[in-house]
């Protein structure tokens, strides 16, 4: 019975003890690109985000410092039950320790949750919902690119200065759609402007012309587009065929893509206006990273804003990492790390990642060149105002978030 | 009221592209007995060809309108020829999976190649702009669509049910080996038969190209409803899929008008609504 007795102990010292050396060298992490790797938003985010991700790992400099870095990536298909189901399985069964990307607001709230409750890091680029970081904010979470009260502020702002005070919306009928518009139509009110009416529609809708005819009829000035990726070129496509842009009332794409632009063609979406937080030709930095981008891609396509995002994201999450030395499990003592270290990175330059996990930068106003004016194949964004970071996003006052009120 | 008109040839136009596609699987469906899952796939290639003529070989809009449906139809026949045939005796459901699988392949090669947002083609000069029909704008290229879609639709219609080469297809349907023994290649007919479906798909295809976005999507995304078309209009009727056609894209149409979140089920509530008092269909006889 001793002899039993003593030889558990000593098993449960030796475990302890190779567990503690084990941990003590713990420089294994896990990346997984959660995205749309075939739906709509596929060109935006998708097989590029995680190009992305695997050009941050090879530029991080960690692998050099021992670390052993593994990336996979999984497709969402826009459901928020498969994705939570893909962050389920990465953090029981794959054992990850960061899932970045996650474009879509509706799959991106869902997997917030997941990753709380397995107490991962969340680097959400892809979804534009200002919810991550107020009502739904959480300590596991870093949004990094953009957000629909960046959007609403930078856009909505100028266009109401600029005379635009009645709007119509187009809003796509999902998570992502309802905040863009909420925070849109605070700005307008804000600003003195009013909403005369909208038409939420389904998500992946080919035919507009319903819809657009209802703006027609609305009388708005401005007609918002509270939509992303195919909705939104279909939209501005169609209305340019119904005559809207002619018959006077003006189109604020609220949320618009390199990509976009790319698919509706500069002579279709020639003069339009919305907010972007990144893009490639903006200085030498920006141009020698895109141009790596683009030599890998498969199309040769340019970056987009949520992949830059991805590749920043996880930029500074290496940085934390570095500045931990090792032991990189705990999600929410990662994320705080993060919180401490300023963002400095080359696309989006310095900023900060906030208390309630937002992260600021520059934000840009852009004006799609005239077909005259490209001189290359993804030469499309003429820069017409920069509103700058601390500006741009939530101020911390007025972000609803729980974490703020210890 | 004004916006009741608007919205009712909206729909209308909406219904040309139901009408063609559905035809096109009523055709293949009547003649055939193959429920042809991939004809979203075909009609995407059919945009795609006329985008590849434009920006390959400068072959405007027009001659696509002719080219782009012989070269689908001939990949079609292909299609019939190496695959399809031999499911003839077959229960249906293995014609619905094969066709199914050349579907997401299809549309898998496209979008490895071109992406998921689409190319731009722009409308044919001679029909830009529109015209103001006091109610509504009228983009000149939407009405063309109508005109043209119905023009087809009945020249289709016509072909089959009233020409001496319709009656050898529906003769041949409907007893081969009688119809063999009249001296007429029925595998022959039926590849032509099948090209023909398919051709239509892919000219209903070249037709959305200055609409939607030339997308590999494009037909993943309107198949599921065309088949609701055809389910509601009675499978294999003529006639009845083309006036389905036109009929759901009206009532679309008004929903996208009065309730915009139901738009992309009502049709779906209408073919459970149809299955459950006549599950035949609309038009459809009982076989």
């Amino acid at each position: 019975m001793k002899k039993t007795i003593s030889a558990l102990l000593l098993g449960t010292a030796m475990t302890l003890a190779f567990a503690g050396i084990a941990s003590a060298d713990d420089k294994n992490v896990k990346i997984g690109v959660l995205s749309d790797q075939s739906g709509l938003y596929a060109d935006l985010a998708g097989p590029g985000s995680t190009l992305a991700a695997q050009m941050a790992i090879e530029d991080s400099g960690l692998k050099a410092k021992g670390w052993t870095i593994d990336l996979i990536s999984g497709d969402h298909q826009n459901k928020p039950d498969i994705g939570t189901t893909i962050a389920r399985q990465w953090f029981d069964v794959d054992k990850v320790d960061v899932i970045a990307d996650v474009p879509n607001s509706g799959v991106a709230l869902a997997v917030n949750n997941v990753v709380k409750e397995k107490n991962g890091v969340y680097i959400n680029s892809g979804a534009a919902t200002s919810d991550l970081t107020n009502a739904q904010c959480s300590p596991n979470t870093v949004h990094w690119t953009y957000d629909t009260y960046m959007l609403a502020h930078a856009t909505g702002q100028a266009l109401v200065k600029a005379g635009g005070d009645t709007w119509f919306f187009l809003t796509a009928d999902y998570a992502f759609g309802a905040a863009l518009e909420r925070d849109t139509t605070a700005v307008i009110l804000a600003n003195g402007g009013k909403v005369v009416g909208g038409v939420k529609h389904p998500l992946n809708t080919s035919d507009f012309s319903s819809f657009l005819l209802q703006a027609q009829a609305s009388k708005a000035k401005i007609i918002g587009l509270a939509n992303a990726g195919g909705d939104t070129t279909n939209a501005i496509k169609q209305a340019a065929e119904f005559g809207i842009v002619k018959g006077g009332q003006k189109l604020a794409a609220l949320l618009l893509f390199l990509t976009d632009v790319k698919a509706i063609g500069l002579e279709t979406a020639q003069g339009l206006n919305f907010t972007e937080t990144f893009y490639w030709d903006l200085n030498d930095k920006t141009r020698a990273f895109s141009k790596r981008f683009s030599e890998k891609m498969k199309n040769g396509a340019m970056p987009t804003m949520v992949q830059a995002g991805v590749y920043s994201g996880l930029l500074h999450y290496f940085k934390a990492l570095d500045a931990l030395g090792a032991n990189p499990h705990d999600g929410v003592k990662v994320v705080a790390k993060m919180k401490e270290i300023p963002t400095d990175d080359p696309l989006f330059g310095k900023g900060v990642v906030e208390a309630n996990g937002r992260v600021t930068h520059d934000a840009y106003l852009f004006e799609v060149k005239k077909p005259s004016e490209s001189k290359g194949p993804w030469d499309f964004y003429k820069l017409v105002g920069t509103v700058p970071g601390d500006q741009a996003f939530t101020p911390l006052s007025q972000s609803t978030c729980a974490l703020l009120k210890k | 009221m004004q916006a009741l008109y608007a919205q009712l040839l909206v729909g209308l136009i909406n219904g040309s592209f139901y009408a063609l596609l559905s035809l096109g699987l009523a055709v293949i469906f009547g003649m055939l007995n193959i429920i042809n899952f991939a004809h979203g796939a075909l009609y995407m290639m059919g945009a795609f060809v006329a985008y590849f003529l434009l920006n390959l070989g400068g072959i405007n809009y027009w001659w696509a309108l002719i080219i782009a449906p012989v070269v689908v139809g001939v990949f079609g026949m292909i299609l019939e020829r190496t695959m399809l045939q031999w499911l003839a005796g077959l229960d249906h459901l293995y014609g619905l999976l094969l066709t199914f699988g050349i579907a997401l392949i299809v549309q898998g090669v496209f979008q490895n190649y071109f992406g998921s947002s689409g190319l731009p083609y722009s409308i044919p000069d001679q029909l830009k702009g529109g015209m103001n029909l006091g109610f509504m704008f009228l983009p000149i290229y939407r009405g063309w669509v109508v005109i043209f879609s119905l023009v087809v639709c009945i020249a289709t219609w016509f072909l089959i049910e009233k020409t001496q080469l319709g009656a050898y297809l529906r003769a041949a349907t409907e007893n081969p080996t009688l119809v063999r023994a009249f001296g007429i290649n029925v595998p022959r007919m039926i590849t032509l038969t099948y090209g023909l479906g398919v051709g239509l798909a892919a000219l209903a295809g070249v037709l959305s190209a200055p609409i939607n976005q030339v997308r590999p999507l494009m037909g993943a995304d309107l198949i599921i409803v065309v088949f609701a078309v055809v389910v509601i209009g009675g499978m294999g009727s003529i006639m009845g899929s083309i006036i389905t056609g036109f009929a759901l894209g009206v009532i679309e149409g008004l929903t996208k008008y009065f309730y915009p979140e139901a738009s992309n089920t009502v049709v779906f509530v209408l073919m459970v609504l149809v299955l459950l008092v006549k599950p035949t269909g609309l038009t459809g006889r009982a076989a």
